[in-house]
């Protein structure tokens, strides 16, 4: 294979790793936020199983997919590093706020199984648990909804925009709960295949409820973008930009019909597709801008140098990692219990 | 307080908790592995006790690691902008590593954790070799990003544009590797002291049976075997921060004035008014001599650089004193160590050994692994200023804009505070929760036989 020298296509390939890094954030990390949020409003006779099934399922996997953001922030800062250098500043309380969120539900997470040996240890930090999974999303997604708004100003190198006025807009604070109702639906989907009966409907009846909230805010979020994020609303309604509301649709209905069908792997593979092609949707809409209307992949990108060796590291860093994920979700995710013979497990 | 000083106070803090997570994140895998093997081997459910034991508590540290290493990622550019905005683009390569180290190791903890029941015993035992592995490598690559800071190479500045990025080169820049080697061995051993420390207690506290002498011996033997080795290991350190960091050599020595056949100054308080070091044990010609390999050779003091160019020899010296200090005691400790076990086989009485007084030294011992770091840091981190990329930017340059740092400083400490006190009990809970009664051995089960496993929750 001949190098990728020209600048353009280095810049490319690795714009489309940092969208996959994104993404598996998204429908893997999103998830295990999604699993807090369920656990914040487990409701019924059946709340304490609903936690145990969260704790459960999230517990061997959430550190290996929080990597994700991990890779995401490194990838941003080598590859593009003044996009890094603009957010930080730009973005500093939304993001300190996230990360606030990130720390206390991590260590929460592992906190509170060994604290439940003490008078109240164990209950405070299911709470902790709980908000903070709840709260992350929402910042993440204001962030992403201040980015792509176009708010963000930077001049030689010098962001001049406000503190707070970027993200406390109604465009981004509507961005924070389409993310955080994304997070729900997707963690409500993919618990239906780790429980059986009653406990499995509770969350069929959570996914469709989430489902229905993603699709009213997505609806309302429309307009906002038209005025407060035009260059996505251009980016959504001319070009190859057409397709992405119908495609994002059709595939937001199909899950919610497999789920309301309890064909959950089907609404599963639907739901990530559907989260992946809003942000694949977003990215296009958003192309080239990576900080609307600033920086842009030719003026932010790092060396070609850079560029290259970053795509080896890549490289080598993917033939141990594909095979690694694949182990650990296959010895915990291959054989779950809500996987088989849907259509039969109808009450 | 300015903004500068909150961004530098909560960098460093962050760092110094992080450290603490990240040392036990290489350590401890390293200790889990011998255990189980010894436990698969043998049969002896001792070391499963133990290997069960510290992986419980590895859950928890492995854990707080990862989110104050997250803190670290975001303090990166939400402290320093305008520094990872020029360094980003020429040193983000070994970061771009680390991340896959950090998969790795997080896909594989999955798997030890919460794999006892799904893994046979021999793969469960290999999923702790890329732990192992790993924590060491990723703690490589940040180092290697921390060398650059001290010696920035790979890049060329012309009309103060950078140009010629070769990332290659500026990952293994010249001062990679004795960091590197100096970091992991100093890993190991606080690690090994460490644990070693908590059984040596339970054994003074009459519970001298299999299991504390058996982590004992372990987690000593670990320190002991590398504690040596970080003298030398530290010798080239010295001498390379004496060929290029001479203003940080000067503070860490105390040396104001240039000299040649500089006397070793060891303990004493740098006084920066009459600029002379005050009450220290002075050995004629030392310095030039460790330093140089040249009982003569011309040592620059401080004096010789600009005020505004010279790092705080008061924190920088006395740093370096706990730290050599820490190093001296515990190469006395493990040769104390060896000589009373060699002492031992050679027709002692088991129950006498380890010495009471042995025992004593351990306890005391137990944080100086770590303190030696954390004093470590101080000497390469604050010896390094007024510089965040040396001789090339200036901290004050990098600083973020962004105003009122000092409620994030604020903030973060008191996560940090919360956090470790949480962690204190709970490590401290753990450890005073009753052991399983010692069965007759079981020997390692196969597969499909179910004794001596736990339920699924590893952290349950
Ligand atoms: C168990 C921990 C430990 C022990 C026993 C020692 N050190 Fe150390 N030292 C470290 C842990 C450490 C460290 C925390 O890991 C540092 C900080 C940065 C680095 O690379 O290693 C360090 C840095 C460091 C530096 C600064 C390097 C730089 O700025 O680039 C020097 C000159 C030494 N050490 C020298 C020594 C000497 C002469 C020792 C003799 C006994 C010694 N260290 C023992
Ligand atoms: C974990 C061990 C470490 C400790 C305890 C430590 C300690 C410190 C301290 C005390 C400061 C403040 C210095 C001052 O302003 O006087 C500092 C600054 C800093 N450190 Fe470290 N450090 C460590 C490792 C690292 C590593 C591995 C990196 C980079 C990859 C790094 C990057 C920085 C940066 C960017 C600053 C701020 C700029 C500056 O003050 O020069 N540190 N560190
Ligand atoms: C001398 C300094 C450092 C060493 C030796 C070190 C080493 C390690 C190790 C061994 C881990 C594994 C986690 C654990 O065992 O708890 C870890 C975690 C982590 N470190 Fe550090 N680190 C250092 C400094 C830094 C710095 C400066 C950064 C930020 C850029 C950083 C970012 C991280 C992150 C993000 C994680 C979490 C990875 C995960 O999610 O699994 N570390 N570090």
């Amino acid at each position: 294979m001949p190098w990728p020298d020209s600048t353009v296509t280095l810049e490319f390939a690795l714009g489309a790793i940092l969208l996959l890094g994104v993404l598996l954030y998204a429908v893997l990390g999103g998830a295990d936020f999604g699993g807090g949020i369920w656990d914040l409003l487990a409701r019924g006779p059946r709340a304490d199983k609903q936690r145990e099934v969260i704790a459960h399922a999230i517990g061997p996997i959430w550190e290996a997919n929080h990597v994700w953001l991990i890779f995401v922030i490194v990838l941003v800062f080598t590859v593009f590093p003044p996009v890094y250098a603009a957010l930080s500043i730009a973005l500093d309380i939304p993001l300190s706020l996230a990360l606030l969120g990130i720390v206390f539900r991590g260590a929460a997470f592992i906190f509170r199984t060994p604290a439940r040996g003490f008078a109240f240890g164990g209950t405070v930090w299911d709470r902790v648990f709980a908000i903070a999974s709840t709260v992350t999303p929402l910042f993440f997604g204001m962030a992403a909804g201040a980015v792509a708004s176009g708010q963000i100003r930077v001049a030689d190198g010098v962001v001049t925009s406000d503190l707070w006025r970027t993200w406390l807009a109604p465009f981004p604070i509507l961005m924070g709960f389409l993310a955080l109702t994304t997070c729900a639906y997707l963690a409500a989907v993919y618990l239906t295949l780790e429980t059986t009966g009653d406990l499995q409907e509770d969350f069929r009846w959570r996914a469709l409820g989430s489902g229905a909230v993603f699709a009213l805010l997505a609806a309302a979020a429309l307009p906002f973008a038209r005025s407060d994020a035009p260059r996505i609303w251009q980016g959504l309604t001319t070009g190859v930009g057409l397709f992405i509301i119908p495609i994002g649709i059709a595939l937001a209905l199909l899950s919610g019909w497999a789920v309301h069908r309890r064909r959950y792997r089907l609404a599963r593979a639907a739901a990530i597709a559907e989260v992946g092609f809003l942000l694949i949707g977003w990215a296009i809409a958003q192309y080239p801008y990576l900080v609307v209307p600033d920086l842009t992949f030719s003026n932010a990108a790092s060396s070609p140098a850079m560029m290259r060796a970053a795509l080896v590291v890549f490289g080598i860093g993917a033939l141990f990692l594909i095979p690694s994920l694949w182990f650990l979700f296959r010895v915990f995710k291959a054989d779950l219990p809500g996987a088989v013979d849907v259509e039969a497990k109808a009450p | 307080m300015t903004d500068l000083l909150a961004a530098r106070a909560q960098m460093g803090t962050s760092l110094a908790f992080h450290i603490v997570f990240a040392v036990l994140g290489m350590g401890l895998p390293v200790l889990l592995l011998i255990t189980e093997g010894l436990w698969l081997r043998t049969g002896n459910p001792v070391y499963l006790f133990l290997v069960k034991r510290w992986t419980k508590a590895f859950a928890i540290l492995f854990a707080v690691g990862a989110v104050s290493g997250t803190i670290l990622s975001f303090e990166l550019g939400l402290l320093w902008p305008r520094f990872m905005q020029y360094a980003g683009g020429i040193i983000g390569l070994p970061f771009s590593a680390e991340g896959f180290a950090f998969f790795i190791e997080a896909i594989f903890l999955g798997l030890y954790l919460y794999g006892w029941d799904r893994l046979s015993p021999r793969a469960h035992w290999l999923t702790a070799i890329p732990i192992a592995i790993s924590g060491t490598f990723s703690a490589i690559f940040v180092i290697s990003a921390n060398a650059w800071m001290n010696s920035p190479a790979g890049f060329r500045i012309i009309d103060g544009e950078v140009l010629d990025v070769d990332p290659i080169a500026a990952m293994f820049n010249s001062a990679w590797f004795q960091q590197s080697l100096h970091m992991v061995q100093a890993a190991y051993i606080a690690t090994g002291l460490g644990v070693a420390g908590i059984y040596a207690w339970g054994i003074l506290r009459g519970k001298n049976d299999a299991y504390h002498r058996a982590g004992l011996t372990i987690a000593i033997a670990l320190a002991a075997i590398f504690a040596p080795l970080q003298l030398i290991s530290g010798d080239i350190s010295a001498r390379w921060v004496a060929e290029n960091q001479p203003a940080k050599l000067a503070a860490l020595e105390g040396i104001f004035q240039t000299e040649a056949g500089a006397p070793l100054s060891i303990g004493g308080w740098p006084d920066v008014d009459a600029r002379q070091t005050r009450f220290a044990l002075q050995i004629p010609r030392g310095l030039s001599l460790l330093a140089f390999h040249d009982p003569n050779a011309v040592v620059q003091g401080l004096d010789a650089f600009p005020r505004a160019d010279q790092p705080d020899p008061r924190i920088v010296h006395v740093a370096f004193q706990i730290m050599v200090g820490a190093g001296f005691a515990i190469i006395g400790l493990a040769a104390w160590y060896w000589i009373a076990a060699w002492r031992n086989r050679r027709g002692g009485n088991r129950d006498r050994f380890p010495a009471p007084w042995l025992l004593r030294a351990l306890v005391l011992a137990t944080p100086l692994g770590f303190v030696a770091i954390e004093a470590g840091w101080v000497v390469t981190e604050v010896g390094r200023q007024p510089w965040i990329i040396y001789g090339i930017m200036r901290t004050a340059e990098a600083v973020t804009p962004v105003p009122n740092q000092f409620i994030a400083l604020g903030g973060f400490t008191i996560v940090y505070v919360l956090l470790a006190i949480t962690c204190a009990i709970l490590l401290v809970h753990l450890g005073r929760s009753p052991l399983p009664e010692i069965a007759p051995p079981p020997g390692p089960p196969t597969p499909s036989s179910g004794t001596n496993r736990e339920p699924h929750h590893a952290v349950a």
